[in-house]
């Protein structure tokens, strides 16, 4: 410990710490722009010089080590001459227009020019012109006002883990840029609007539309990956116009994905349904909610009376609030029927036979920054899980060692020691292969049950990840949701069990969805014999109550999931959006609200709860669907519907006191395994695109323009290609079991060999059904 | 995009460095570069950065920060005139103003038969013999007065 004086007060601070953090820890504020604390530190702002006693010129707080016996003024005469110095040079290019920049009322220059600056300037000569830059749909550009901080290129660099902005030339003709016509694809790339200081960098769809102080800062959680991150959303008028993080140092930092921060741009999206629709016929009438309501229980009873209980079922969205999900189970369960899931992109659901809780993370997100091994099974990693990889990301520059086992070796922009690339038919034989080589490595015997997969012989890869797993002090192994969403998921997740504890990790599934936990402590699963969603996607059944939820987009079955619930008689579609596939499958479609208008609950992957408020009024007739339900189960005189507000209900549920919840459990003791089916034939990889995962997300224009954006294409690797007798730019109809799609195919060597990656959750491939399927490529 | 011969020379730096910090020779390999296609085209930056696993921007960084790498096409001849503190108070200025008309160019130029190309520099560390000027980065040239001048782009005319 170091002792150091700043103005006059006296502490001790850590070895190593700077002024800056000592000035922090007495509360003491030193003027800055370039320091941040996520960021290394570049010193060349200037503004964060103090005085210090015996040096003979002022020193940035920022960069300046403490040594013992250190004494800092940080608002002497000298000090405050020395900012009010540099706050003159700042300005001297800075245009001083703060009334017509986007960054006017929430600009650290502006706020410190206040107390620093003069209010006349001298300087007389013209002032620089920077070109703005195209950094692409999300991200607009004033650069005349950049003042050369560099926060946004050491974001690239450090935090996104590729460097996509750089300074280049130099001094007085200093520009921040992309590199030529490089726009930045970061999947983070939002956080640097949150980081300028100045109006240089600014959110292009929310530029110019409101004043930051005209707007209310309320609190919510993102419904759209399994991280839960904290927001603020900003609201004028009851319409959403910004989403900003709130800051949670255990969950998302102070950071967001474009993701969470843009796809308010689909709650206000033309498609929203306002008012409850009846179909009659072809057509569709608006109605009341007594109408609509009363209809659509009516005909439910009629329906469940005349075909019975086990021919009506409930799919539910994945991102939909625990409470949500509580009383629709709750409605199908009093209505007799056990047919309930929200798991709609999983196939293989043999683990719900032995499961003794929810699948979790297995481990507080925060406890990643410990961990120094880690394996991912199965996973899209840096787009399904944006900010836990940026997590993985920081801990592997402090020795975190990754591996993976996936069909594709896609950049997750972080160091992968070791890696598997099986098709996705291979999967369980990787895993297999990397349970023997732990077991023969500890000289451990394996669970009897899983002894018919292990391989007679196993193949380098394996040895490695198997090596790197049991070098580790504290490691991790982690299934993605290309697992989960696996044929044979069940078997993968024993498999990695079994690996866990042989080796000493903690076990975890990240989960694709806000609510993968807490769906199943909702009980929005089936727990007697009902059918899964997938049993309920591939046969109609006579009716359905569908929340939330575009069958073709959201469920691994794809287009056949549309037809099956064409084919119900009765269709009560609770939802926040109108689609004309929504409109073609539903009889009445009940406006029910987005997690910004509704209070609610989301589980993350971690095991926490954390429940939220509607940040908006509901617009239309929009209703929470909570209330939706709760009505629905009165008109249908069912017991257990007398809630008066959502806390009641997920008093019910669970109790978010609690950190973990209770009831999480990965394990899956006495399963049934199933052994690799080798298939000829070319494997489809499917992924869930990162701006496809939810309605939501789907209707955001401006996300929908950005790179990760694009419309599918099939992806092979060049010998794939050359197997195939295709080259890149081909259009080429890929067809399955199910159905056919025609696509460009272009060259990608992160694909395995024998694999054609092409994205799920579009509409150009929901016909091509089963996310894991043989496909047929061929040109036309 | 490069040659071998350059690549072997870039080899040459990069071994130079621990094997995971490649972009350390990023200099080395821009100048290595830049000798053999007489300038940097973002193309030829680009080809050199994915050659030292490193981000394309940050070795357009290295390469616009400093003046003698050329992100233009030069001339056969490029002339970098120092016109620092120390050259501008010994002649340096007059020697620039000499080139000028002397060429018919600005700084930044290129005559029209593409021979010449006039470039304004940074002190180039021999103040005691200013004026100085540098031939293609790699011959300086000392106390130029006009005589000396006239000579220079006489030889290099031949």
């Amino acid at each position: 410990m170091l002792e150091i004086e700043i103005d006059g007060k006296q502490l001790q601070v850590a070895d190593g710490s700077t002024v800056m953090d000592a000035a922090n820890q007495v509360g003491a504020y030193i003027p800055h722009f370039c320091y941040h604390k996520k960021l290394s530190i570049a010193a060349n702002c200037r503004m964060c010089l103090v005085q210090v006693e015996k040096a003979p010129k002022p020193l940035p707080a920022c960069a300046t080590p403490v040594t013992n016996g250190m004494k800092v003024w940080t608002k002497s005469e000298a000090a405050v001459k020395a900012q009010k110095g540099v706050m003159e040079f700042l300005l001297i290019n800075h245009p001083l227009d703060c009334p017509i920049c986007d960054q006017g009322g929430e600009c650290q220059l502006q706020d410190l020019a206040v107390g620093y600056g003069e209010s006349k300037s001298r300087y007389q000569e013209e002032k620089r012109v920077v070109f703005n830059k195209n950094l692409g749909p999300l991200v607009a550009t004033d650069m005349t006002r950049c003042i050369h901080c560099t926060r946004c290129v050491r974001f690239t660099q450090e935090i996104a883990g590729l460097m996509e902005l750089g300074q280049a030339f130099r001094g007085e003709h200093s520009e921040i840029m992309p590199f030529v016509e490089k726009t930045v694809d970061s999947e983070l790339s939002g956080n640097i609007i949150d980081l300028c200081p100045v109006g240089a960098l600014t959110s292009k769809p929310f530029r110019f539309a409101a004043r930051t102080w005209e707007l209310a800062r309320r609190k919510s959680v993102s419904p759209h990956d399994s991280l839960g991150s904290n927001l603020i959303v900003q609201v004028k008028h009851d319409v959403v116009k910004r989403v900003l993080p709130l800051e949670n140092e255990a969950i998302n930092e102070c950071w967001l994905s474009d993701r969470d921060r843009f796809s308010y741009e689909g709650l206000n999206c033309a498609s929203r349904l306002t008012k409850p629709m009846i179909r009659q016929g072809d057509s569709w009438q608006e109605t009341d909610w007594q109408t609509a309501l009363e209809f659509a229980a009516t005909r439910l009873k009629a329906v469940v009376a005349a075909a019975g209980a086990e021919e009506f079922g409930a799919l539910l969205a994945s991102n939909a609030t625990v409470e949500e999900l509580y009383l629709a189970q709750k409605l199908v369960r009093g209505l007799g029927s056990d047919n309930v899931d929200f798991r709609l992109r999983q196939t293989d659901f043999s683990a719900d036979a032995v499961s003794q809780g929810a699948p979790w993370l297995g481990m507080p997100v925060a406890e990643i920054a410990d961990l120094n091994r880690l394996l991912v099974i199965g996973s899209f990693f840096r787009k399904d899980h944006p900010l836990l990889a940026q997590r993985v990301r920081q801990a592997a520059k402090r020795g975190l060692k990754v591996a993976s086992i996936h069909p594709t070796a896609d950049d997750w922009l972080l160091p992968v020691s070791a890696r598997m690339q099986p098709k996705p038919s291979e999967m369980v034989a990787a895993l297999a292969a990397v349970l023997k080589a732990v077991a023969d490595a500890e000289s451990k015997s394996v669970d009897a049950a899983l002894t018919v997969l292990l391989p007679a012989d196993m193949p380098a890869e394996a040895k490695a990840i198997a090596d790197m797993l049991l070098s580790g002090r504290q490691s991790a192994i982690w299934l993605g949701n290309f697992a989960m969403q696996h044929a044979q998921a069940a078997t993968l997740r024993r498999l990695a069990q079994e690996i866990a504890s042989i080796t000493g990790s903690s076990f975890g599934v990240i989960g694709d969805a806000a609510n993968s936990v807490g769906g199943y402590l909702a009980g929005a699963v089936p727990a007697t014999g009902g059918k899964n969603a997938a049993a309920m996607l591939s046969e109609s059944l006579k009716s359905y109550v569908l929340l939330n939820v575009e069958p073709s987009l959201d469920s691994a079955a794809g287009e056949r999931a549309r037809a099956a619930v064409a084919g119900a008689d009765f269709v009560v579609n609770l939802t926040a959006f109108n689609s004309p596939e929504l409109r073609a499958i539903s009889h009445v479609m009940l406006p029910v609200s987005p997690f910004t208008e509704t209070s609610g609950t989301f589980v993350s992957c971690e095991g926490r709860a954390q429940s939220f408020v509607a940040v908006a009024k509901p617009q239309g007739d929009t209703r929470p669907a909570w209330k939706v339900l709760r009505v629905m189960g009165n008109l249908l005189s069912l017991d257990g519907f007398d809630y008066n507000d959502s806390e009641a209900v997920r008093a019910d549920v669970l109790d978010i006191t609690a950190f973990p919840v209770a009831n999480l459990s990965n394990t899956l003791d006495g399963l049934t395994v199933s052994g690799s089916a080798a298939s000829a034939g070319i494997e489809r990889v499917a992924d869930v695109p990162i701006y496809a995962t939810d309605s939501i997300v789907r209707r955001a224009p401006a996300l929908q323009r950005a790179r990760d954006g694009a419309a599918p294409a099939a992806y092979l690797s060049a010998a794939t290609m050359t197997s195939l007798g295709l080259n890149a730019g081909d259009a080429v109809e890929a067809k399955t079991e199910q159905g056919s799609a025609r696509l460009v195919a272009k060259a990608d060597d992160t694909v395995a060999d024998g694999c054609v990656r092409i994205a799920s959750a579009h509409e150009t491939t929901a016909a091509l059904g089963g996310l894991s399927a043989v496909v047929t490529l061929e040109r036309v | 995009m490069l040659s071998q011969e350059s690549l072997k020379l870039i080899d040459v730096e990069v071994a130079k460095y621990p094997s995971d910090q490649k972009q350390s020779a990023v200099m080395a390999a821009l100048r290595i570069a830049q000798q053999e296609k007489g300038w940097l085209a973002r193309e030829t930056i680009d080809a050199v950065a994915s050659y030292l696993d490193m981000p394309a921007i940050a070795a357009f960084e290295v390469a616009s920060f400093y003046n003698m790498y050329d992100l233009e096409p030069v001339g056969e001849h490029k002339i970098t005139v120092c016109t620092n503190l120390p050259c501008a108070l010994s002649g340096g200025v007059h020697a620039a103003d000499y080139l000028k008309q002397k060429l018919g160019i600005e700084f930044n130029e290129t005559t029209p038969d593409g021979k010449f190309t006039l470039k304004e520099g940074e002190c180039m560390g021999a103040c005691g013999d200013a004026p100085v000027l540098l031939h293609n980065n790699h011959k300086m040239c000392s106390w130029m007065t006009t005589e000396k001048i006239d000579q220079l782009l006489a030889d290099l005319a031949k």
